[in-house]
């Protein structure tokens, strides 16, 4: 039941696909100021890929994925963690938010967004383990 | 001083790895670390001696008062010379013992880490530091107990210890911190000036028996002393180094270091000297009934543990000082014995004393270390053992009113261990040879090479222990029994001492001529006490643990999800409803008026939710739950908070997702609650629903509490460089709870594959491969 095949749904989600990537990335890079954030970002990336599951399978998915989902959550912890530390490098208490400015283009770089990256991705693999482990008993169920 | 000891940590980490470079040898090699600590340690000697107490100060958590601050005093320093030098002793001799077996890496491991452990909780001043490395002993020690884990004999005895000496470590714990509060200081260099306030506390029963109970399971005095030769199954040079010269000794030293705080009183005193009198009665009982080699010198420790104790109870300046010199000369004989006992272990095959004789022309060395040590066991000349001895006799001698009572049991108890060290020298080396299992041999020289500085030392310093006199002063005065240097004597002279030595080496000689008769009497007559002793006691509180833990399980934990949904929402309205009505009382209704569209989006999720509870399929109760979410974001929308919108359409659009895929392997939708359950469960339901209700009422009037949120908005661009503040909040302010539900994300994905995969896996288990 996962793969529709049809035409229209598998053309609309290539293209829908990277249209969706592309404004989840925009969410969370904007979310510090205005409505968006790693959650959010994480959810609409996971329905992107969700339309792309549904519209060429779960082989396809994989194949463009290239990292396990499962992998995705344990770089986002890791993500996550790493963020608390660069405060207690610097001697203040833990996870205090550090705030840099990279010289050459006045790119602003902080632990917050890092930590809000590892949300993202924690958010966006855990729902695709559970969605991809969905779909593979399904596929165990009916050997193609 | 901090790397010293904690670099024991570290080494113990590279040990597996040192042993993979160089096979066998490497436990020699690791016995350079205690021997360097050894060095380092006499090299403090004459500072220590002369008073100075070295102390090395780091803060852990300053702002707990928590430090890791090692003070090198007297007692810290017997302490830890015993702990590095037996320490390193016993690794040599284990790398002989355990040479080619497969787990040697995790026992150096295993031992290094206690010893370490061991090390930092004798040199601890902070009682929260005191309090980890205690613990970390009684886990490295389970773990040791349990070293042969394929012998459930093992595991059950390492279980039971680790119950037992963690029980009392609880007990430990609360008293530590009621002594921290009583005496105003978690220092224990600061408590012990504190003695007399802390004797008048109101606290200080409770501080006491918590003290207390964490000491006598850990040192094995009645009624837990059982776990002690049960832990017996471990290899032996645990039973030496854990179970004879350190390890139970940490409880006789948590009582001598709070003499000055606690000691003293009636309480005190009463308590330890009965509870040391009947461990060290039963102790050497005990110890004839057995013929199992370690297990008669595990129930002679048992009766030493129990004369330390009563010695620390009756708390005089000369029971204190027999108290250390008996620890001392218990240190080396009773880690020889063990370490003979294992010789003998390897090279005949069995522990059985009657099952061994004369093996004095195979194995000479270990004939003449086991006369040496017990010697030293029997109290005889000119050991330490005799020193020791006489100090208790002469003190029992004289303190009233408990010299009289502690001596009524300590002589005979005395005769008992001349018997014990009697037939643990004699019987397996002189007499007729007897065919033992394996053919007697010798064996690896480091096994003798462990073994016999023990029993050396207690030679030596019972010839020459005026040397200790020194250490010994110091180490008194860090007990509150400063003054003169004792001075210690292997000649005392004729007199009483003399006369009771020479009583109980009588009854110790009548006993040993006639111990296969009194054993079998001893066999017989005490068994119906040991059939009811607080062994069985143990045994039946657990069974009586583990069926109130399946009983309780089966009630909450019966796997129907809306018994559980039924149990939290009650618990969680009897908790917070109870909070609401006590400290805030029932809010009122708000005064501003409801605008129409308000209306009308409630109603949409109050016809949402009942429709999802009438519907008889499946997917209209799913359909009506995604229009409730809808309406939902719809109300964040008008109360413009963007965000949670957003998030919540998301999450409705992919539980569709969820829920197309999971739709069709679900059992047929039918209802399992009967009439009445539907009716109850609406009850709880409702109640919840009002709950919620009420406290955002109480929240909109509450105007009188501090609003947190002015605060946020204020700080949100200047501190945290975003306008968004639900997002500078995630991310920043709250960023901990952030990442604690990123993690709680994480798990709940782990376990939804686990649960899947696990169960693909049985279906292609069942069904035959394509």
């Amino acid at each position: 039941m996962v793969k529709s095949g049809t035409l229209i749904l598998g053309v609309a989600a290539q293209l829908l696909l990277p249209l969706q990537l592309l404004f989840s990335v925009f969410l969370l890079l904007r979310g510090h100021d205005t409505p968006g954030g790693g959650f959010i970002a994480g959810l609409v990336a996971a329905g992107g890929f969700a339309l792309y599951l549904f519209a060429h399978g779960r082989r396809a998915l994989t194949a463009l994925l290239r990292i396990a989902p499962r992998d995705m959550v344990g770089l986002g912890l890791l993500l996550g963690v790493a963020s608390t530390l660069p405060a207690w490098w610097r001697g203040e208490p833990f996870f205090t938010a550090q705030w840099w400015t990279l010289p050459p283009f006045g790119v602003a770089l902080s632990t917050p967004l890092l930590f809000d990256l590892g949300v993202y991705l924690v958010v966006l693999g855990a729902l695709l383990t559970a969605i991809t482990a969905l779909v593979e008993i399904d596929q165990d169920d009916v050997p193609s | 001083m901090q790397a010293l000891v904690l670099g024991g940590f570290v080494v113990s980490g590279v040990a597996p790895w040192l042993h993979r470079l160089m096979g066998g040898r490497a436990a020699l090699l690791l016995a350079l670390w205690p021997a360097a600590i050894l060095a380092w340690l006499l090299g403090q000697w004459s500072g220590v001696v002369a008073g100075e107490a070295l102390v090395s100060e780091w803060a852990w958590m300053p702002a707990l008062d928590v430090s890791l601050t090692f003070r090198l005093d007297g007692l810290a320093l017997l302490f830890a010379l015993l702990i590095v030098g037996i320490g390193g002793l016993v690794l040599v001799y284990a790398g002989g013992y355990l040479r080619g077996h497969s787990q040697l890496p995790r026992f150096l491991v295993l031992f290094l880490v206690f010893m370490t452990a061991m090390l930092g909780l004798v040199l601890a001043d902070n009682l929260v530091a005191l309090f980890v490395f205690w613990e970390l002993t009684g886990l490295s020690s389970y773990l040791l107990i349990g070293f042969r884990h394929t012998d459930p004999l093992a595991r059950q005895a390492a279980r039971q210890a680790l119950l037992i000496t963690t029980g009392g470590g609880l007990a430990l714990l609360v008293g530590l911190i009621l002594l921290a509060q009583a005496g105003d200081s978690w220092s224990l260099a600061t408590l012990v000036t504190r003695g007399d306030t802390l004797r008048a506390h109101p606290l200080y029963p409770c501080l006491l028996a918590g003290i207390l109970l964490g000491a006598f399971t850990k040192s094995a005095q009645f009624p837990f002393q059982f776990w002690l030769p049960n832990a017996m199954v471990a290899p032996t040079p645990v039973s030496a180094y854990l179970h004879s010269a350190t390890l139970v000794k940490a409880g006789i030293y948590l009582m001598a270091r709070l003499h000055p705080a606690l000691g003293g009183s009636v309480a005190w005193t009463l308590t330890l000297v009965l509870v040391g009198g009947v461990t060290l009665v039963l102790g050497a009982v005990m110890a004839l009934r057995q013929t199992n080699l370690k297990l008669m010198l595990a129930h002679s420790t048992v009766m030493a543990l129990g004369v330390m104790t009563l010695l620390l109870g009756v708390g005089t300046r000369t029971a204190l000082t027999a108290c250390l010199v008996f620890l001392v000369a218990h240190a080396f004989y009773k880690g020889a014995l063990f370490l003979v006992a294992g010789i003998l272990d390897v090279s005949t095959g069995t522990l059985d004393i009657t099952a061994m004789g004369g093996l004095r022309h195979a194995l000479p060395g270990t004939a003449l270390v086991a006369a040496l040590a017990a010697l030293s066991l029997a109290g005889l000349p000119p050991t330490l053992g005799f020193v020791a001895k006489e100090q208790v006799w002469a003190t029992l001698l004289t303190s009233d009113p408990w010299g009289g009572v502690a001596l009524a049991a300590l002589v005979p108890a005395a005769g008992l261990m001349v018997a014990v060290a009697a037939i643990v020298a004699v019987r397996p080396f002189f007499g007729p040879p007897v065919a033992t299992p394996r053919a007697p041999r010798s064996r690896p020289s480091s096994l003798l090479l462990g073994a016999a500085p023990l029993a050396t030392l207690s030679l030596l310093a019972g010839l020459g222990p005026g040397v200790l006199d020194g250490l010994l002063s110091a180490a008194l005065s860090a007990i509150g029994a400063p003054g003169e240097a004792p001075h210690l004597a292997l000649w005392h002279g004729f007199g009483w001492p003399l006369a009771l030595s020479l009583g109980g080496l009588l009854l110790g000689w009548l006993a040993f001529r006639h111990w296969d008769r009194l054993r079998g009497w001893l066999e017989v007559g005490l068994a119906p006490w040991v059939a009811r002793g607080p062994e069985v006691w143990h045994a039946a509180l657990g069974w009586r643990t583990l069926q109130l833990a399946e009983w309780q399980t089966r009630w909450l934990q019966n796997g129907h999800l809306r018994s559980y949904l039924a149990i939290i929402l009650m618990s969680w309205i009897g908790l917070v409803g109870q909070a609401l009505v006590v400290h805030h009382g029932l809010p009122g209704w708000p005064s501003s008026g409801i605008q129409a569209f308000e209306g009308m989006v409630a109603g949409l999720m109050a016809v949402a939710a009942v429709t999802a509870c009438l519907v008889r399929s499946r997917l209209a109760a799913v359909a009506a739950l995604g229009s409730m979410g809808f309406a939902i974001a719809l109300t964040f929308v008008l109360f413009s908070a963007p965000d949670l919108a957003i998030t919540q359409l998301l999450v409705e659009t992919l539980t569709v997702v969820l829920l197309a895929l999971v739709l069709f392997r679900l059992p047929h939708f039918t209802r399992l609650s009967s009439f009445r359950q539907r009716w109850r469960d609406l009850g709880i339901a409702g109640l919840a629903g009002g709950l919620v209700t009420a406290l955002m009422l109480a929240v909109l009037d509450g105007e009188r509490l501090p609003r947190i949120s002015d605060w946020m908005v204020s700080q949100g661009q200047p501190l945290g460089h975003g306008r968004n503040l639900v997002n500078v909040i995630l991310v920043d302010i709250r960023a901990l709870d952030t990442l604690g539900e990123v993690f709680v994300l994480a798990l709940a994905a782990t376990g939804v594959y686990a649960m899947l995969c696990l169960r693909a896996e049985e279906s292609s288990w069942s069904s035959p491969a394509p």
